[in-house]
């Protein structure tokens, strides 16, 4: 079935994490490993993720989403995350370009894509990274420069997730007095797309480097203000990105609890089984207190993502350096649980543990969050 | 709701985001150093919030975030055009 002639989302009652759990373990789990060694997830998942609605539930219905809310959206990435955290990766660059669009959008924007990307018809991705600029946006290299009315864009951006795949563009680029952010078809003369393939991490994410090279735009290319507030089209799609890495880590972390509960009580060592091991249950036990932890601080940054409250910046910030730390740490735990076993192809601890890695780089690295999250100390407890 | 009081209420905001320092309603904010895009967002998100008001893409412009002053006059401007609307 093409995707385009997928049927339309499902309607709200039918987007929340007990269908979106029932999802992933009919279309995700199974399969994950073999599309981790595979490299790529295969169209068929794309085209079943449009027929369950999960590409951009979040989209009001007049814009042919289902209206969920940002506490079930990141509900679902959890349950997608702790399937396969490149499916996750590959919803949250589309869920980026879609919520940029739907926040930033002119009526001709949305009129034209909108639609398109609630279906899956239209696939997004974020193109933000350079070769010599990571999420530094001060380092970005990318030119956009008027061109009549419109922009010629030159520039390469890099580690794209979903970039063999996106049809739509959300590239970041440098005008002489600031950034812009432009929406850019794949299908436009200029754009070159080379898959990067053998990933550590995420390798089924259909990751890309992109190249534009006098890629001619119309105006309706730019997405938002182009002055000073550019700045915030870019803080504030990185910031519902952060959300939905935090929830995928949470996914992560859930993942490898259910993977060690199952092998500690069917593996037994020196006749004992290892979940009777104290060592086995201390790890078992954080497991336990950090998936919870993690999944309420995610929870608390979307309800206050919902109810419009700037405080969701920092709580997100917060939910995804706890949520993406302790998946690496509970992903070692959990290779450290199955033994041998754990790094054997095609068994999911390993994927987890390089999957888990990812998390703790993109969208703020761990160190820019510890960075950022001190500045809480002084805002709040400082005399 | 008065001037008065959504200017009290935006001094309020910037003055918790920045505890050290006592902000005039008058002063430049962005002279002082403590602009970035994350804390922009966050006025405009409390701006959109506490005023129930959408601050339209082309309202985006620096000088209207410069001051508590000309924070409070958008307020207002987006309050007007929305109840003309």
């Amino acid at each position: 079935m093409d995707i385009a002639t997928a049927a339309a989302p499902r309607a709200a009652a039918g987007v929340d994490r007990a269908a979106a759990r029932a999802f992933a373990d009919e279309h995700i789990v199974p399969f994950a490993d073999a599309w981790d060694r595979a490299g790529a997830v295969p169209e068929e998942l794309l085209e079943q993720i449009a027929r369950a609605g999960l590409w951009a539930p979040f989209l009001p219905v007049e814009l042919g989403g289902s209206g969920v809310d940002m506490v079930t959206l990141a509900a679902v990435h959890e349950e997608v995350g702790r399937g396969c955290s490149s499916v996750r990766s590959l919803l949250t660059v589309h869920t980026m370009a879609s919520w940029a669009l739907q926040r930033w959008g002119s009526p001709a924007q949305l009129d034209r894509w909108a639609r398109d990307m609630a279906a899956g018809r239209v696939l997004g991705a974020f193109c933000l990274s350079e070769p010599g600029a990571g999420s530094d946006a001060a380092g970005i290299t990318t030119t956009a420069v008027r061109e009549g009315d419109g922009w010629r864009l030159n520039g390469v951006k890099t580690w794209t997730t979903g970039g063999q795949r996106a049809d739509l563009f959300l590239v970041f680029a440098r005008t002489e007095s600031s950034t812009v952010a432009l929406l850019v078809p794949r299908a436009s003369a200029g754009v070159t797309v080379r898959p990067l393939d053998d990933m550590l991490g995420t390798r089924a994410s259909l990751i890309a480097q992109i190249a534009f090279e006098d890629v001619l735009l119309g105006p309706d290319a730019l997405l938002g203000p182009s002055s000073f507030a550019s700045g915030m089209v870019l803080s504030g799609t990185l910031d519902l990105g952060r959300l939905s890495v935090a929830a995928g880590s949470v996914g992560i972390i859930q993942a490898c609890l259910e993977a060690g509960a199952d092998y500690s009580t069917e593996r037994t060592v020196g006749g004992s089984r290892l979940k009777d091991l104290p060592l086995i249950r201390a790890k078992l036990s954080d497991m336990v207190t950090d998936v919870r932890a993690a999944r309420l601080l995610v929870a608390e940054a979307a309800r206050l993502k919902d109810a419009g409250d700037p405080a969701t910046i920092m709580a997100t910030w917060v939910a995804k350096y706890f949520a993406s730390t302790a998946a690496a740490r509970h992903a070692t735990e959990a290779l450290q649980i199955h033994g041998a076993l754990g790094f054997s192809s095609g068994h999911p601890t390993g994927r987890f543990y390089r999957d888990a890695k990812v998390a703790e780089v993109i969208e703020g690295s761990t160190e820019i969050q510890r960075l950022t999250i001190a500045d809480e100390a002084f805002r709040r407890w400082t005399a | 709701m008065t001037e008065i009081s959504v200017a009290a209420q935006l001094q309020s905001f910037v003055e918790g985001r920045f505890p050290q320092s006592s902000i005039a309603t008058d002063q430049d904010i962005f002279s002082l150093g403590y602009i970035n895009s994350l804390f922009a967002m966050e006025l405009v998100m409390f701006i959109e919030r506490t005023f129930s008001v959408t601050v339209p893409n082309e309202e985006l412009r620096i000088d209207n975030f410069r001051t508590v002053e000309a924070m409070s006059a958008l307020v207002e401007r987006v309050r007007s055009t929305a109840l003309v609307g």
